[in-house]
């Protein structure tokens, strides 16, 4: 895993023949699909809760979106970080894409607010599912609002058509995806083990008093 | 027809409860005034018109909240909630009340608010107007599902603000959108692509929220 | 009528009910009893499926519009009239001949005088009366019922009295009391919560 990582971070600088803006590239991108693969797959649990009722997608469901934003807040600082370096400035209204995740950031810290001043149990569940739901259609919509938006803000947006990947940067784009994939995983099943031993001890403790 | 009429006794008890207590209107009233009161003093006076339909959306945004957040103070008071829930009608007929009854609030404070902004500001065309209530329809849909998703919560009324403003952006965008943009039915469009979306959502949805 | 399992429930912290069993038989009377703090509120809440429970297994042999449900908590609307909060809940639950039932019911519990009047100005006796009206409005066959002799007169008591001898045998009853020699006559199958 960390192999991958130090692989993508290694082999990235050898294609980045455009500056060293380029090279931010490799970690920003797959990190917002990251991002919003996690919080697909929050919405997917909590749509599994609602339908058959398992308490288990409830935990599921919260540890993807925690993962989700701890990498939809690495794109926003990975993000600011590109915009400096290749437009001179930390923040950008002209990029969708940071503009999308500064709303989703919004988003999802409510939702754990949501969470936090619900008590426990089904009702908590249920209500953090609905707007997990919320979210994950919040999305497409937000995108679309913000490309409106440029007619008004902005009418004239900065083109960034890129020059075509090469092969070899292609695959380093792939590379560091499927490392940074691979990372979410890890973690996500870290934190659900973490949460599960957690709570598993609290029952035991209740038995055993 | 018996879920028209679930839905109609529901709405027409709010605005009975309202025309009884005077909760929340006139405090929405007084609220979208006095806001835009102090946005006259807040905007330096050579500020473009564009300017303060910004402003207008700020307003509308915060009246409708103020609108929200008294939206389920009935039914906490006495417990009610629960006697709803168990009533054999559909559960989304609830929602749907609520909805209707906290637009038409909404609607009610708009008739002064758009006026008075038209008189201190700027003048409204009819695509702004159609923006403003689009607008509305999408905010009370969405909101008085998290108002009764908030109300179950220890924080309330600070909890319903942080759960509805980020979902309020596109809506600010497509109002904002239709008042200054030239081509504003593309923006109108977006408005009820929006409204159809998350009414179907909540509408399916709010069960959940009630229930265990 | 109605069969319940090891039913737990747990908020946050520690369980507030742990390991309820018991069967009711259709037209049975169950009573619960219990020292404050017991969970039999959470145990009517369950039954009435407001809250689900957090293990065990509950089947409850009627679907919510054939049951009444009177909770500690008056649920009705404090703005409304008793008049206005009574039709509310015919039409909800399509009560035939609405106005002669709720006239006869509020006949029937000493609050025909003050139906037009706001259930804020009632006393906590009389919201209670309201509160029974409402749970009797509608034809039911299971009747879950916290707590109905409390804050209620010894006027009211004996009504409640009177009516529910008139329903025993008829609807299934479970209800929670702090004094089950009251409802002793009755009671055909008892649960104390610990």
């Amino acid at each position: 895993m960390g192999l991958a990582v130090l692989l993508a971070l290694i082999v990235a600088p050898e294609d980045a023949d455009q500056g060293i803006s380029q090279r931010i590239f490799y970690i920003h991108v797959p990190i917002a699909l990251t991002a919003y693969f996690c919080f697909g797959l929050g919405a997917l649990k909590a749509l599994l809760l609602l339908w058959r009722g398992d308490e288990r997608y409830d935990l599921e469901s919260y540890v993807a979106i925690h993962q989700g934003t701890i990498f939809g807040s690495l794109t926003l600082v990975t993000g600011a970080l590109w915009a400096k370096a290749s437009w001179g400035v930390w923040w950008t209204w002209d990029s969708n894409q940071l503009v999308l995740f500064l709303v989703l950031f919004l988003f999802y810290c409510a939702y754990f607010m949501l969470r936090f001043s619900l008590p426990e149990g089904a009702r908590r569940a249920r209500s953090s599912a609905v707007y997990a739901l919320f979210g994950v259609v919040l999305i497409p919509v937000s995108f679309l609002a913000i490309r409106l938006a440029e007619d008004f803000i902005h009418p004239t947006v900065f083109t960034r058509e890129g020059p075509q990947m090469s092969g070899s940067m292609f695959l380093t784009f792939v590379v560091s995806w499927s490392a940074v994939t691979l990372l979410a995983y890890v973690l996500y099943r870290v934190e659900l083990t973490g949460k599960r031993i957690d709570r598993d001890l609290r029952e035991l403790r209740e038995v055993l008093s | 027809m018996s879920y028209v009429s679930d839905v109609t006794a529901l709405a027409s008890k709010d605005l009975k409860v309202e025309l009884r207590a005077r909760d929340t209107l006139p405090a929405m009233l007084l609220f979208v005034l006095s806001t835009l009161v102090v946005f006259r003093f807040a905007l330096p006076s050579d500020t473009q018109d564009d300017a303060a339909y910004g402003l207008l959306w700020v307003a509308i945004v915060f009246t409708a909240l103020l609108g929200l957040s008294r939206a389920w103070v009935p039914e906490q008071e006495h417990g009610v909630l629960d006697a709803l829930v168990l009533a054999p009608c559909d559960r989304s007929a609830i929602w749907l009340g609520k909805t209707l009854a906290t637009l038409l609030f909404l609607l009610a404070a708009q008739v002064v608010a758009l006026p008075a902004f038209a008189l201190f500001f700027a003048p409204l065309d009819a695509t702004a107007i159609a923006g403003v209530l689009l607008a509305d329809i999408g905010i009370c849909v969405v909101g008085s599902l998290l108002a009764a998703m908030a109300a179950a919560s220890r924080a309330r009324e600070l909890l319903l603000p942080l759960l509805v403003l980020p979902l309020s952006i596109p809506l600010v965008i497509g109002g904002v959108g239709a008042a200054v943009s030239a081509d504003g039915e593309r923006f109108l469009l977006f408005l009820a692509l929006y409204d159809a979306v998350f009414a179907v959502l909540s509408w399916a949805s709010f069960e959940y929220v009630v229930t265990e | 009528m109605i069969r319940a399992r090891a039913i737990e429930k747990r908020f946050g912290r520690g369980p507030v009910l742990r390991d309820v069993s018991f069967d009711v038989e259709r037209g049975g009377t169950l009573v619960v009893t219990g020292p404050n703090g017991s969970g039999k509120t959470t145990l009517m809440r369950i039954v009435a499926g407001l809250v689900a429970p957090s293990r065990g297994n509950l089947e409850v042999g009627v679907d919510r519009s054939k049951l009444g449900f009177l909770s500690h908590e008056p649920l009705v609307y404090r703005e409304l009239t008793a008049v206005e909060n009574l039709d509310l809940f015919g039409r909800l639950y399509r009560v035939p001949e609405r106005r002669e039932r709720i006239g006869m019911l509020l006949e029937r519990f000493g609050l025909w005088e003050v139906r037009n009047e706001r259930v804020s100005t009632y006393s906590r006796g009389m919201t209670q009366r309201l509160a029974l009206c409402r749970t009797l409005l509608h034809e039911s066959e299971l009747l879950v019922l916290d707590e109905p002799f409390s804050a209620l007169d010894e006027a009211g008591a004996a009504l409640l009295d009177r009516e529910l001898e008139e329903l025993v045998g008829k609807r299934t009853l479970v209800l929670t009391t702090h004094d089950p020699a009251r409802v002793e006559r009755y009671t055909t199958s008892k649960l104390a919560l610990a």
